[in-house]
């Protein structure tokens, strides 16, 4: 029996197929999804804030893009994925409200999604597809077994990148 | 000056943001009942600091649609008020507004004269808790415009998560539960900067 593992807000899991990953209600905050498809090997982080150096207390890892990041490709190269054959999709850093504050909501889905781009572009792990922005909420499941990314929002109907 | 952390918060702080929460959500529900012409009761608020992971299940799960009222605060504070209804309460209390009582819809969307009208309420409930604030503290706090968003209480919900984000791992949730004929959950999500904090706390000799 395959099993879906939910990963909740600043967390990060990873899973072998035929599990699948799943996180709920991504707002601005963004979801990664890696994998090594030649193993079947796959991990999902869901970050809330794009830099970690910016920031006093940082001690929660998967909270921030890049330290997120790096902490979901060790455990997926732990597990006994090819780091270099790792390949990413990424969904979620929408703008939920119209207006945005100063300093740190401030535009901060977008910023997040930027930060995300420029953290895999750096470990040149490339993004297959993304569905990133926009204004409104994402659930998303990921399949290792086959790469597939499942997005649902209210209203629409679920589709997969 | 103290400075907060979310992380380790001590009881007097978390007393002191109880109490603001008592009498704003007191002060909301007195608005709401002027709102609708009639008698609404409140149930002492539950204020709590929650793991982000655990604010989503109180709501019903973060896939619960919910309507969250989104204000940002400017003045002597900076900062944000959030107010979430569950999509169930919030047609119930537009339809009050609207006079059509319990004749209305109670899921599926809002058209623009019910959109409008939740904006109206969480308004006047979000002023309502901001102005008891303002006079516990006697500081000058000024709302904008209301923004109002439909969708999963997860993603309305990072919104202000990641603005505690920044200050640690936890937020702080105020729950009131509302009477007439049916109980309403209403949900307060006050996010003062890291600098308010301690303004507020300094406002009432604590910190």
């Amino acid at each position: 029996m395959s099993e879906i593992i939910k990963v909740g807000m600043a967390d990060l899991k990873v899973c072998k197929a035929p599990d699948a990953l799943t996180t709920l209600g991504l707002g601005s905050c963004v979801g990664i999804a890696i994998r090594d498809a030649a193993k079947g090997i796959g991990g999902l982080a869901h970050i809330m804030l794009p830099d970690s150096t910016a920031i006093k207390d940082n001690t929660n890892i998967p909270k921030f893009a890049d330290t997120g990041i790096d902490e979901l490709v060790r455990q997926l190269v732990a597990m006994g994925a090819g780091r270099t054959r790792l390949e990413a999709k990424i969904a979620g850093g929408a703008q939920m409200f119209a207006f945005s504050g100063k300093s740190t909501s401030a535009n901060v889905g977008e910023r997040n999604a930027e930060a995300v781009k420029k953290k895999l572009g750096e470990l040149r792990i490339p993004i297959l597809a993304e569905d990133t922005g926009k204004n409104f909420g994402r659930t998303v499941v990921y399949y290792p077994a086959n790469g597939n990314f499942l997005i649902r929002a209210v209203g629409r109907d679920e589709y997969v990148i | 000056m103290a400075t907060l952390d979310l992380n380790h918060v001590s009881q007097e702080y978390f007393d002191v943001l109880k109490e603001i929460g008592n009498i704003g959500a007191g002060n909301a529900t007195t608005a709401l009942a002027q709102l609708l012409g009639q008698k609404v009761d409140m149930k002492v608020p539950q204020v709590r600091l929650l793991d982000f992971q655990e604010v989503g299940a109180i709501m019903g799960g973060e896939e619960q649609i919910m309507a969250g009222i989104y204000l940002l605060v400017e003045g002597d504070i900076d900062g944000s008020i959030m107010f979430l209804l569950q999509e169930e309460a919030a047609h119930i209390l537009v339809n009050q507004l609207m006079g059509v009582g319990s004749g209305g819809k109670t899921e599926g969307g809002f058209d623009e004269m019910e959109l409008s009208a939740l904006k109206e309420i969480g308004n006047i409930i979000t002023g309502a808790y901001l102005n008891s604030l303002s006079m516990l503290t006697n500081m000058k706090i000024y709302p904008s415009i209301p923004d109002l968003s439909i969708d999963m209480a997860g993603a309305i919900l990072s919104v202000p998560a990641i603005e505690f984000g920044e200050l640690g791992d936890k937020m702080l949730l105020i729950q009131t539960q509302f009477t007439d004929d049916k109980e309403i959950d209403g949900f307060f999500i006050l996010v003062p900067d890291l600098e308010s904090y301690d303004k507020i706390m300094g406002s009432l000799g604590i910190g």
